[in-house]
């Protein structure tokens, strides 16, 4: 279909309309994030400010643990990962390509826990952590997540590309199920690698309903934990919450642009059933 | 190929199977089933979370139906879900259609779109905060700029109602869209060239053929947002508190402030267990319509 440039531009501006809604509130964080107190306060801030302060981002630092809380972010976030894209593909591979009793119920169980809010069991949840002696710790956080349903739904669906006669070849030919997983199934799964390790590390990244359950000493907190103690001592300093905030938002963003092709790949994939 | 071996092998693929599944099992059976029955326990208990609760049978439920709060938050709860989710859908697909079209700079806006999926809850909800603060937010100060009244996006209920919703939809959009784009790239060009062909026009191409083609993925989406809405708990948390006066208390802030701020554990618990059947029912269809699906495709 040949498209006029007359309509081509409508739809420019359509979208430039809507990319603006969408970004402005991102771009809106980062200038307060770099304002000065006094232009803050003065209402002599402009749409498009002439200078710009690293102070707000200086006091916040000053003033909370903040690399701490980064620190404990990437711990858990890259430890949650690891663990999850580990158990998911060993489930996922189970699931794809080894016939078993319980194979169906099985699945359909943990395709259950899939729409399960937390808010459903975090009381009981609390109390598991509590009496296991974890609460408060790293790995009240990680475990709980840990065992992601999604991520194994997601390896069965893409572990069943894989063709089946490989994985007989290989066993007439004397390989053992552990030897076919990581010669030959591990190989050839390392855009769903990506793709699960990612998305694992956005979930954790950014999860504040748990975390604010299970953590309680402020030396342990997530980033998103501590933005928000942050904002309840900070009251209505929008130029340090926004520097604080800038920092949670950033490592994140630009790992979801560069990496984007996994992200989209995580999301899409998941509408097909 | 003797029988005994083939058997022995078979047995051999299922232990490896167990083996392969176990970590997973486990940790799912620990940390989501057994939490999951020793809520249902909860719910018929009086407790503090201190020492052991008290049997009350089914004390909370009956507290549940003269309680209210509780009613307040399931209607909030049911009319954040009959906006959002038809919101976010219509505007996820509109935004789909604008980049399947030609268009420059196509991937640009895509990064943009989807940007918002890669920032916290918190953060989404402290920055919603600073564009609709409504003594010094930017938001009202373009209103007032270009003469139009200045709303009271805190102190009035429904305008901070209006405030989580649009704060949400900026933060689903992007979601819905990139669902709707992978469903468009799915389908198939030639149906729309020969609807050109036959004198369709765009908005009866759209309405007769795109989008009863996307079915799938807007069943889906519809599901994944009633759900998700069900759940919001971020946005209503940090941005409002479920204030002022209730007006944006939701089953899950509910939940967690009785639970967790008033202690009254078994009544949170109780709380929850309607939530879980809430989302019972909606797996419960989402199963049927698949398996029919299934069966007539």
């Amino acid at each position: 279909m040949r498209t006029p440039p007359a309509l081509t531009a409508v739809r420019f501006v359509g979208a430039l309309l809507v990319a603006v809604v969408i970004a402005f509130p991102l771009y809106w964080m980062v200038v307060v994030a770099l304002s000065s107190r006094s232009d803050l306060l003065g209402g002599t801030l402009r749409l498009w400010p002439e200078r710009l302060t690293l102070d707000n981002v200086r006091n916040v630092l000053d003033s909370f643990p903040v690399l701490t809380w980064f620190g404990n972010s990437v711990a858990i976030a890259l430890t949650t990962a690891v663990i999850t894209v580990t158990f998911n593909l060993l489930a996922g591979y189970a699931f794809a390509h080894l016939r078993f009793r319980g194979s169906t119920p099985l699945f359909l169980l943990m395709l259950g826990t899939l729409t399960l809010p937390l808010q459903v069991i975090m009381v009981a949840l609390f109390r598991l952590v509590t009496s296991l002696g974890l609460y408060g710790s790293y790995w009240a956080v990680i475990l709980p997540t840990a065992a992601s349903a999604f991520g194994v739904f997601l390896s069965r669906q893409f572990l069943l590309a894989i063709p089946r006669d490989l994985i007989e070849a290989a066993r007439i030919d004397g390989a053992g199920h552990r030897q076919v997983f990581t010669r030959i199934v591990l190989p050839m799964s390392k855009p769903l690698i990506a793709v699960l390790f990612f998305m694992s590390l956005l979930a954790s990244w950014n999860d504040f309903a748990w975390p604010l359950i299970a953590l309680k000493d402020n030396s342990l907190f997530t980033l998103p934990i501590g933005l928000l103690y942050l904002q309840s001592q900070n009251g209505p300093d929008y130029g340090g919450t926004m520097a604080f905030a800038l920092i949670n938002v950033a490592p994140m963003v630009i790992v979801f642009l560069v990496f984007q092709r996994f992200f989209v790949q995580g999301f899409a994939r998941s509408g097909l059933r | 190929m003797s029988r005994p071996t083939a058997s022995r092998q078979r047995r051999a693929e299922a232990a490896t199977a167990y083996a392969f599944l176990a970590p997973n099992v486990l940790v799912l059976a620990l940390f989501v089933l057994l939490p999951l029955g020793w809520a249902v326990g909860l719910s018929f208990q009086r407790t503090d979370g201190f020492g052991a609760g008290r049997w009350i049978g089914f004390g909370n439920y009956l507290r549940l139906v003269g309680d209210p709060l509780f009613w307040r938050s399931t209607l909030n709860t049911v009319a954040f879900t009959v906006i959002v989710t038809p919101l976010s859908m219509a505007l996820g697909l509109g935004a789909a259609l604008l980049l399947n079209a030609a268009l420059p700079a196509r991937p640009v806006f895509r990064s943009v779109l989807i940007m918002p999926m890669a920032v916290s809850g918190v953060a989404t909800a402290l920055i919603g905060l600073l564009v609709f603060d409504q003594n010094n937010g930017i938001l009202n100060g373009l209103l007032g700029a270009v003469g139009l009244p200045r709303i009271d996006w805190q102190s009035g209920g429904a305008a901070a109602f209006a405030s989580v919703v649009l704060i949400t939809l900026w933060w689903r959009v992007g979601f819905n869209m990139l669902i709707y784009l992978a469903g468009l790239q799915g389908l198939d060009p030639g149906l729309q060239e020969a609807a050109l062909l036959d004198g369709a026009g765009w908005w009866q191409r759209l309405w007769y053929l795109t989008v009863p083609l996307l079915g799938p993925a807007s069943f889906f989406l519809l599901i994944i947002n009633v759900i998700y809405s069900f759940s919001v708990f971020d946005i209503v948390f940090v941005l409002t508190g479920g204030g002022p006066q209730n007006a944006t208390s939701v089953l899950v802030t509910y939940a967690y402030d009785t639970a967790f701020v008033s202690r009254d554990q078994g009544y949170g618990a109780a709380l929850g267990v309607v939530l879980l059947i809430i989302s019972l029912v909606f797996t419960a269809v989402q199963w049927r319509t698949s398996r029919n699906r299934d069966q007539t495709g």
